[in-house]
C-alpha cells in the first residue's frame, strides 16, 4: 500500500514537472524534502525523547493498574463474550488504561496480551472473533487525553500557541471512539446473523 | 477555554509526577530509561520521514499538488471541507510518519496556527495508525480472516476526519 503511495507521488511528480517545465523547482524540492524530513525526526527526538521518559514514570507510579479498577465496569459492558474473571479481561482492562493514560508505548504489549487470551477463547483459530474487533475498534480510533507529540511538533514549528489543540482533539477524539464502539456494535450484529458456525454461543 | 488547553499538559506532568513519588518511583532513573526508547523511536524515523517527505516536496514542487487541490476544490468547498487536508486524511490511517510528513509540510507552508494548521494537528493527534494496529494485533496471533474490523477502523477514522474539522470550528473557531 504505502509502496504505491510512495511511487505515484514521485512518478506524478516527475511526469508533471516533465510536462509543465518545473524540473529546477523539483530538483531543490527534493533536496528541500530531505533535509525536513531529518529536521522533523530531530526536533521530535527532543519531544518523544522527554514524553516517553515521564511516560515511563507513570507507568512505574502503577497509573496503569489505578485507572483499570474504574474501567473494568465498562470493560464487562463493551466485551460481553469474554468471562468476567478470565485473564483476557484483565489484559484487555489494562489495554484501554494504557491508551487513555496516552501511554502507547505500553498499551501496544497490553493489546497483544488482550489479543493471545482472546485467541485462547476464539473457536475459529484465523478468524477474528467478536472480542478481537472490538479491542481493535478501540485501539485504532484510540482514545488521546493529551496529544503530546502533536504540541511539540507544533512548539518546533514556532506556534504561538502549541496547547490550542488539547480541546479540539479532546473533542474529535471522543466522537471517533464513540463511532467506533457504535459501528463495532451495528457491525457485530449483521455479522452475527450472517455467521452460524458456532461464533456465538461459544463462550 | 483556552486556559484547560494550556493547562492540560503541565498539569498531567505534575500529576505523574506526584503520583510516582507518592509510589517511591526512583524518578530519574525512571526516566532516563524510557527516554532512551523514544530517542531510539525517534532516530528510527528518520528514515521513514526523509523518505516520505522527499516525495511530499516533489509532488509539490512539480506543481502537480496545486493542480489536484484545484481540481477538487469545487466539491470539497460544498462540504466545508478544505481540500488542502484531504491528502493527510488520506494517508493518516496508513503511516503515521507519512501524514505526519504531510503535515509538517503544511506547517511550512500554512504556519502551525492557521486555520488549516490547526485541524491538520487534530487529524493527526486525534487518532492512531490504523493499518498499522491491524496488521500488528491480528498478526501477533495469526488471524487471517479480520470480519469487519477494517471497515470499522476505517470509517471510524473518516468520523475522526470530520470531527476535527467541526472540532476545531467549533472550539477556536476563526
Amino acid at each position: 500500500m504505502l509502496n504505491i503511495i510512495w511511487i505515484t507521488l514521485m512518478l506524478f511528480g516527475i511526469g508533471y514537472a516533465f510536462l509543465t517545465g518545473h524540473v529546477s523547482q523539483l530538483t531543490s524540492g527534493l533536496w528541500d524534502g530531505a533535509k525536513a524530513g531529518v529536521e522533523v525526526a530531530i526536533g521530535l527526538a527532543s519531544v518523544i525523547t522527554f514524553w516517553l521518559g515521564i511516560m515511563k514514570i507513570a507507568e512505574a507510579a502503577r497509573l496503569i493498574q489505578g485507572l483499570a479498577k474504574v474501567l473494568k465496569p465498562l470493560a464487562r459492558r463493551l466485551f460481553p463474550s469474554v468471562p468476567v474473571e478470565h485473564p483476557a479481561m484483565g489484559a484487555i482492562v489494562a489495554n484501554m488504561s494504557a491508551n487513555l493514560l496516552g501511554l502507547g508505548n505500553a498499551a501496544t504489549p497490553l493489546g497483544l496480551r488482550a489479543m493471545e487470551e482472546l485467541q485462547k477463547l476464539n473457536s475459529v483459530k484465523d478468524r477474528a472473533s467478536d472480542a478481537m474487533c472490538t479491542l481493535l475498534a478501540l485501539n485504532t480510533a484510540s482514545l488521546t487525553v493529551i496529544p503530546a507529540t502533536m504540541i511539540g511538533i507544533r512548539a518546533e514549528f514556532h506556534s504561538k500557541n502549541p496547547s490550542e489543540i488539547v480541546l479540539p482533539t479532546l473533542l474529535a477524539t471522543l466522537i471517533a471512539t464513540t463511532a467506533a464502539i457504535v459501528l463495532d456494535r451495528y457491525f457485530r450484529r449483521r455479522h452475527a446473523d450472517l455467521t452460524s458456525d458456532g461464533q456465538k454461543g461459544r463462550y | 477555554m483556552a486556559q484547560i488547553s494550556a493547562w492540560a499538559l503541565p498539569a498531567s506532568l505534575a500529576l505523574v509526577l506526584l503520583a510516582a513519588l507518592w509510589r517511591r518511583v526512583p524518578l530519574f532513573e525512571v526516566f532516563v530509561e524510557g527516554a532512551k526508547d523514544g530517542f531510539q523511536t525517534a532516530i528510527n524515523l528518520i528514515p521513514n520521514l526523509v523518505g516520505m517527505m522527499v516525495a511530499v516536496s516533489v509532488f509539490r514542487s512539480s506543481g502537480a499538488l496545486t493542480m489536484v487541490t484545484h481540481m477538487l476544490s469545487p466539491v470539497f468547498h460544498l462540504i466545508r471541507f478544505p481540500p488542502e487536508l484531504l491528502p493527510i486524511a488520506l494517508l493518516r490511517p496508513i503511516s503515521g510518519a507519512s501524514s505526519l510528513a504531510l503535515v509538517t509540510d503544511l506547517f511550512r507552508h500554512h504556519g502551525p496556527d492557521s486555520l488549516l494548521g490547526l485541524i491538520a494537528s487534530t487529524m493527526q493527534g486525534s487518532t492512531d495508525t490504523t493499518l498499522y494496529v491491524l496488521t500488528v494485533y491480528f498478526g501477533s496471533v495469526g488471524i487471517r480472516n479480520p470480519r469487519y474490523a477494517v471497515k470499522v477502523g476505517l470509517l471510524s477514522d473518516l468520523v475522526s476526519v470530520f470531527a476535527s474539522v467541526f472540532a476545531v470550528y467549533l472550539i477556536i473557531g476563526k
